[in-house]
C-alpha cells in the first residue's frame, strides 16, 4: 500500500507540476515536451486505478499521436507566442467567470443527478470480475457489440467511397509508374548497339 | 431463443448484402474506369433479389444480444425496402449513361444505404438504431450529389447532408436523454422500464428530440424544408429511389420506436404524432398546388403521404399499425410507377420536369397517358383504386381510436389534394399536344405496366398484402 501511495503521489506531483508548466514556459517546444510528460504521469495514474486499457490508450493515442503532431507543428510554424500571450491580463476576469459558471454548471450537475429505481436495475456493469480491463472491453467490443462494432466499420467505408466518388478526378497527362511494363522490359526494348566508325561519328 | 444469444442465422439477409457490397466494391475497382457500371448494378439487384428469398426464408428472431430482432415486421418492411431499392437500381441504369454518372460505386452505394435501411428497422437497441440510420443517410448524401458537376446535384447533397447532420444530431441528444434518464438503450428493457406507465420527465424530453429527428427523415412537416430542394436537384431515378425505400424505412423505424419501447406511455405521444399528421397533411395538399415542377410536386406529395401514414401510427393500435403498413406497399407500387412515368418525360434527349410538358399525352402516347390517370387516381384515393384503400385502413384505425378530428382533417386535405393529381390528369387529357417523348426503354414500361396491374388488382386480391400486414403488426405488439 505505501509504494502505490508513494507512486501515486510520485506521478500526481509531476503531473500537476508539468501540467502547470506547460502553460507557463515560454518556449512552445518545451511546452509541448511537458505536455507529453503529463500524459505518461495521467498514463501511470490510470494504471495505478486499474484501467491499464487506458493507460495504454493515452500512451499510444496522445503521446504516439496527438502530442507528436503538436510538436512537429509547433516546429513547423513559425507562431510567436510571445505576442499571442500579450493581453492575459485583460481577458483573466471574464476567463475567471467563465471558468466559474462552467464550474457551478458541473457542480449542479453532479448534484442533481437521479436515477428511476428500475434504471438502477438495469445499468451496465462497471467491469466484470476475474477479468481485466483490457479482455472485458475486447468482449464488449468484439462480442456483445459486434454488430455496432461492424456497422460502424460500414459507416466508415461508406464515408470513404462517398470522398471518393465526390472528389477523386482522373486527370489527363499523369505519368504512372507501371511496374508490370518495367519488368517486362528486356534489353532488346531499350538498348541498341551500334558500331561507331572511329573518327566520323553518327 | 434467449436475448443473450448471438444468433448470426437472423441477421442472415443483411450480412449476405453487406458482403455482397463488399464484393461488388472489389469488381468494380479491379474493372476499371467505371467499365463495370452495368454488371455491377445487375449484380446488387441479382444480391437484392437474393435478400429478399433470404429475408422471407429466414428463421427471424433476436441476434446480436438483443441489439437486433428479425420478426415479421422487420420482413415485412424489408421486403419493401428492397423491392424499392432494386427497381431503383434497375430505373436508374439507363439514365446514368445517358446523363453521364455512370459511375460503378453508385449501384454499391444504393446496396449499402438498403442494408442501413434494414438495420433501421430490425433494429432493438437505441445504438444499433443510430448506426443503421447513419450507414443510411450517409450513403444518400453521396448519392444526391453523384453528379458532382451540376450545380443542382451538389446543392441537394450538401443540404440533405447538413440538414440531415442536424437531425442526426436531434436523435442523439434525444437518445442521450431517454439513456440518462431510464439507463437503457435496449428497448425491450426499456419498454419492461417504462411499463408503470409514466414517463420521467428527461424521457419524455428526450421522447420528442427523438421524434423530432426521426421526422426530419421521413421529411414530416415542420422538418420537411429539404425534401423539395432536395427531390428537384437530386437526379431523377435517386429521387424515385429517395420517395420509396427511405421513406418506408424511416416510417417503420419511427412505428418500431413507438410502439416498442413506448408503447406503454402512448398518452404521452400521441398528441405529437397527431399533431405533425395534421401539419404534414396540410402543407402536403395545400403547399403542392402551386408547384409546376413534378418532381417538387411529388416531394410535397410525398410529405403529404406521409402525414396520412402517421395517421395511423397516431392511433397507436394494432389496427393502426397494419393500416401503416398497408399504406406504405401501396405507396411504394404507386410511387415507383410514377417516377417510372417521370423518367419517360425525355424529348430530345433531354429530360423535361414541368408539369406542363406532360401536355396532349393522351394523344401522342394513349398508353402511358391511361396508366398515368390511373396512377394519379390511386394517389389521389379514388375508389376502386388500391390507394383509396390505403387511406380507408389508416382513417378507420383512426376512428377507431377515437380521433374522429384527425381523420375529418385527412379526408379533407385528401380532396385538396385530388386537385393537383387530377390536373395532371387534366393536362395529358385536355391541354394542346406538344412534341412527343422519345422511346420509353423496356425496363420503364414494365415498371409501369406491374405498378398499373398492382393497383388495379388491390381490390380483387387484397389478401396477400393484408395478411402478411397483420401479422407484421401482430409481431410487433405481441412482445
Amino acid at each position: 500500500m505505501v509504494v502505490q501511495a508513494l507512486a501515486f503521489y510520485l506521478f500526481a506531483t509531476i503531473a500537476v507540476l508539468s501540467a502547470t508548466a506547460v502553460v507557463t514556459v515560454r518556449n512552445p517546444v518545451h511546452s509541448v515536451l511537458l505536455l507529453i510528460l503529463t500524459f505518461f504521469n495521467a498514463a501511470g495514474l490510470f494504471v495505478l486505478l486499474g484501467a491499464e486499457f487506458l493507460a495504454m490508450l493515452l500512451v499510444v493515442v496522445y503521446v504516439g499521436a496527438v502530442a507528436v503532431l503538436f510538436l512537429f507543428v509547433v516546429m513547423m510554424l513559425d507562431i510567436n507566442f510571445v505576442e499571442m500571450r500579450q493581453g492575459f491580463l485583460n481577458y483573466l476576469p471574464i476567463g475567471v467567470l467563465i471558468a466559474v459558471v462552467l464550474f457551478v454548471e458541473l457542480a449542479f450537475v453532479g448534484a442533481g443527478w437521479t436515477l428511476t429505481d428500475e434504471a438502477v436495475a438495469v445499468l451496465a456493469q462497471p467491469t466484470p470480475a476475474g477479468v481485466g480491463n483490457v479482455e472485458a472491453l475486447g468482449r464488449l467490443i468484439y462480442t456483445d457489440y459486434a454488430y455496432i462494432f461492424q456497422s460502424a466499420g460500414l459507416v466508415l467505408l461508406v464515408a470513404m467511397i462517398g470522398a471518393i466518388v465526390l472528389t477523386l478526378r482522373h486527370r489527363e497527362g499523369v505519368r504512372r509508374q507501371k511496374i508490370s511494363e518495367q519488368v517486362k522490359r528486356t534489353r532488346a526494348d531499350t538498348l541498341e548497339i551500334k558500331k561507331v566508325p572511329v573518327g566520323r561519328g553518327i | 431463443m434467449g436475448v443473450s444469444m448471438l444468433n448470426l442465422g437472423a441477421a442472415l439477409p443483411e450480412i449476405f448484402m453487406a458482403v455482397s457490397a463488399l464484393a461488388l466494391l472489389m469488381l468494380g475497382v479491379f474493372a476499371g474506369k467505371d467499365k463495370a457500371f452495368r454488371t455491377v448494378s445487375w449484380l446488387a439487384v441479382a444480391a437484392q433479389i437474393i435478400t429478399v428469398i433470404l429475408v422471407v426464408t429466414g428463421e427471424g428472431g433476436p441476434a446480436f444480444f438483443g441489439q437486433f430482432t428479425a420478426d415479421a415486421f422487420a420482413q415485412f418492411c424489408k421486403v419493401m425496402i428492397l423491392i424499392g431499392s432494386s427497381v431503383g437500381i434497375i430505373m436508374s441504369m439507363k439514365f446514368a449513361e445517358r446523363e453521364n454518372m455512370a459511375r460503378f460505386e453508385f449501384p454499391i452505394l444504393i446496396t449499402l444505404a438498403t442494408v442501413g435501411m434494414m438495420a433501421m428497422v430490425s433494429a432493438s437497441d437505441m445504438m444499433s438504431l443510430y448506426l443503421g440510420l447513419e450507414l443510411q443517410s450517409l450513403a444518400l448524401y453521396v448519392v444526391a450529389a453523384i453528379r458532382r458537376d451540376t450545380i443542382r446535384s451538389t446543392e441537394s447533397g450538401l443540404k440533405y447532408f447538413i440538414l440531415g447532420s442536424i437531425a442526426s444530431g436531434m436523435l442523439l441528444y434525444g437518445m442521450s436523454m431517454v439513456y440518462g434518464f431510464t439507463g437503457t438503450t435496449n428497448f425491450a428493457v426499456l419498454a419492461d422500464t417504462l411499463t408503470g406507465g409514466d414517463l420521467p420527465v428527461g424521457a419524455m424530453v428526450g421522447l420528442a428530440f427523438m421524434f423530432a429527428g426521426l421526422c426530419f427523415k421521413i421529411s414530416a412537416v415542420p422538418f420537411h424544408m429539404w425534401t423539395p430542394d432536395v427531390y428537384e436537384g437530386a437526379p431523377t431515378p435517386v429521387t424515385a429511389f429517395f420517395a420509396v425505400a427511405p421513406k418506408i424505412a424511416g416510417l417503420a423505424l419511427f412505428v418500431r420506436v413507438a410502439i416498442g419501447p413506448f408503447g406503454s406511455v402512448v398518452a404521452d405521444w400521441q398528441q405529437i404524432i397527431v399533431l405533425i399528421s395534421i401539419l404534414s397533411m396540410l402543407v402536403g395538399s395545400f403547399a403542392a398546388l402551386r408547384q409546376e415542377n413534378i418532381k417538387r410536386l411529388m416531394a410535397y406529395s410525398s410529405i403529404g403521404h406521409v402525414g396520412f401514414a402517421l395517421v395511423g401510427l397516431a392511433a397507436g393500435t394494432e389496427e393502426g399499425v397494419t393500416g401503416v403498413l398497408v399504406y406504405l406497399g401501396i405507396y411504394l407500387v404507386m410511387n415507383l410507377g410514377t417516377f417510372a412515368v417521370i423518367l419517360c418525360m425525355r424529348r430530345n434527349d433531354r429530360m423535361n420536369e414541368e408539369i406542363t410538358d406532360l401536355a396532349g399525352l393522351a394523344k401522342t402516347k394513349p398508353l402511358m397517358a391511361a396508366i398515368t390517370a390511373i396512377l394519379m387516381f390511386s394517389m389521389a384515393g379514388i375508389p376502386p383504386l388500391a390507394g383509396f384503400f390505403g387511406k380507408f385502413y389508416v382513417f378507420k384505425a383512426a376512428v377507431d381510436a377515437g380521433l374522429v378530428t384527425l381523420a375529418v382533417i385527412g379526408l379533407v386535405t385528401s380532396v385538396v389534394s385530388a386537385y393537383y393529381y387530377l390536373r395532371i390528369i387534366k393536362v395529358m387529357y385536355f391541354d394542346e399536344p406538344v412534341e412527343g417523348f422519345d422511346r420509353n426503354g423496356t425496363e420503364m414500361n414494365v415498371i409501369m405496366a406491374v405498378a398499373t396491374i398492382a393497383i388495379l388488382a388491390f381490390v380483387f386480391f387484397p389478401n396477400p398484402l393484408m395478411d402478411s400486414a397483420a401479422i407484421a403488426a401482430a409481431s410487433l405488439f405481441g412482445q
